[in-house]
């Protein structure tokens, strides 16, 4: 069949290339685990990975809790319909409007010269005055949530239509406050999805390449940036250990997937 | 839902309707300051003059369309035999077709870059590399989309029918079940063109001239044309996500992606 030889050459065989690399010594291509024992003694890479875990941990949750508070809004929230139709539209967009021109956005908006900035300055509060910088983690976890809310948006809308109105009303019934429905009723309910999406979150974040390199020109130490310092040449100045760290990223991500398939069986229990 | 809730749901929304449109109004508000002093299109004309533009513009185009294509040809045939005559291959396809997910796609570049560019295989610099990568980009959404399609067919009726009419395997695939899925086609294809438009790492790293390098280059080196580029890609994205709204009214569409 066309598709299986199509996926082995061009996705199975270039990345257990990847993953046969990374225990192979450069020269002698025998057996090794140097290259990850070197990967692990290499403070510069293992302060890359966690770097972007920090980051994707930091945009996944801020992102989750904001596109959750955000769907619940538009379907549950009282407002009027044609909000949830153009909210839905609004999250397909953003979140496929990624890579170097969101970057540019951002740098329009709240790079020294960029309008934000200005409209701050004119009443008299310049951020770059209190240590902010688009430049840094801050500035990138800033531009990521741009991609992250719309996604957590799109994913955990059906989950919420999934909450029956029944079951608020028979809380109500029962004489619940609203705190204890969400905290014995919509939440247990809910808090698979969300975390399962989450996660979805955090890996979205976490292979993240462009939109860090177009906005900080690669100045921020991240494994997807160092990843592809070691594809423009073997900066690490060791074959071995620039595919022992792109090995490690995979690894990250099936963890993150099989957590993911594990909440979403979870959620599908409610959800009919 | 109390009147508080409601104040609420307000506040919710219009801080994500902020998020949402004050980069794009701050990009567009840009990139009419190119003459000093008074608004103007000066930026968009020497955007669309510049042919570095047109030239990466176009290939992107051109690599899009490519794609498309190419995913069309592996991927409805595949679904629609798994579909018909190999169920039990099912989750192993949908597995493979899952891939790029875990695969960071700078990960699958470097992959893709090491393996081609030495001897046996040594396709690098052949554009065969560059569309092979971006088919396999954007599998999951292609895939999904065409078996959504051939989901919501009756696919063995179809195939029944046609074969006692003496169609040949070809003809039942592309005269039969080719235009009975075509609006999930087309969901998945513009999907794939708006991954492929965006796509910075591959073309980037393969050196070939595509939109997104040529824009990253431009942040470099000018300050309003990449503004007024950043708004057609903005257009671009919005015209495939309504194209892909407006076929597919009625049936199930979220869809996600995305080259971050």
């Amino acid at each position: 069949m066309p598709f299986f030889l199509f996926a082995f050459m061009f996705l199975i065989y270039p990345s257990s290339t990847i993953a046969i690399r990374s225990f192979q010594d450069t020269k002698t291509k025998l057996f090794t685990l140097d290259n990850f024992v070197h990967l692990l003694q290499n403070p510069n890479l293992i302060n890359a990975y966690w770097i972007s875990i920090k980051i994707s941990l930091f945009t996944s949750l801020g992102g989750g809790i904001f596109g959750f508070f955000l769907a619940y809004s538009a379907i549950r929230g009282g407002l009027p319909p044609f909000m949830r139709t153009s909210l839905m539209t609004f999250c397909g967009v953003a979140s496929n409007f990624a890579g170097v021109p969101l970057a540019f956005a951002f740098i329009a908006l709240l790079s020294p010269s960029g309008v934000l900035t200005g409209w701050l300055r004119a009443i008299g509060y310049n951020p770059y005055f209190h240590g902010f910088q688009l430049y840094t983690f801050w500035g990138l976890s800033i531009v990521y949530m741009y991609f992250q809310f719309p996604l957590m948006v799109l994913v955990i809308v059906p989950a919420i239509d999934g909450l029956r109105r029944e079951w608020l009303e028979a809380a109500e019934n029962l004489g619940a406050s609203s705190f204890q429905y969400w905290r014995f009723v919509a939440l247990p309910v809910l808090l698979p999805s969300i975390l399962g999406t989450m996660i979805l979150l955090f890996g979205n974040s976490f292979g993240a390449f462009a939109t860090a390199q177009a906005l900080t020109g690669g100045q921020i130490n991240l494994v997807t940036i160092m990843v592809g310092d070691q594809l423009r040449g073997d900066v690490l100045g060791d074959a071995g250990l620039g595919y022992a760290l792109a090995l490690g990223m995979v690894v990250v991500m099936a963890v993150a997937i099989c957590l993911y398939t594990v909440l979403q069986r979870q959620s599908e229990r409610w959800l009919r | 839902m109390k009147r508080s809730g409601v104040i609420w749901s307000w506040f919710w929304m219009i801080l994500g309707i902020l998020y949402f449109f004050l980069p794009l109004v701050a990009t567009f508000l840009f990139s009419l300051h190119a003459k000093r002093g008074v608004l103007s299109f000066l930026a968009y004309q020497q955007l669309f003059t510049d042919n570095d533009f047109i030239k990466g513009f176009s290939f992107s185009v051109l690599w899009g369309v490519l794609t498309i294509i190419v995913g069309i040809l592996i991927f409805v045939p595949t679904a629609y035999w798994v579909r018909l005559r190999v169920p039990q291959f099912r989750t192993a396809v949908e597995f493979v077709t899952l891939l790029p997910f875990v695969i960071p796609a700078i990960v699958f570049v470097f992959g893709l870059v090491r393996t081609f560019s030495h001897p046996p295989i040594l396709i690098v610099n052949s554009p065969v590399l560059l569309i092979a990568g971006y088919t396999v980009l954007s599998m999951p959404y292609m895939y999904r989309a065409v078996d959504t399609g051939l989901r919501s067919i009756d696919v063995r009726t179809l195939t029944e029918a046609a074969q006692s009419l003496g169609a040949s395997w070809g003809t039942i695939l592309f005269r039969v079940i080719l235009p009975n899925i075509r609006v999930a086609i087309l969901s998945g294809a513009f999907l794939s063109f708006a991954i492929v438009m965006g796509e910075y790492i591959l073309a980037q790293y393969l050196a070939k001239p595509a939109f997104a390098p040529f824009l990253a280059y431009l942040i470099q080196q000018k300050a309003y044309e990449p503004a007024a580029a950043t708004v057609v890609s903005f257009a671009l994205t919005w015209a495939c996500m309504g194209i892909i709204q407006f076929v597919g009214r009625g049936g199930p569409q979220v869809q996600i992606a995305g080259g971050h």
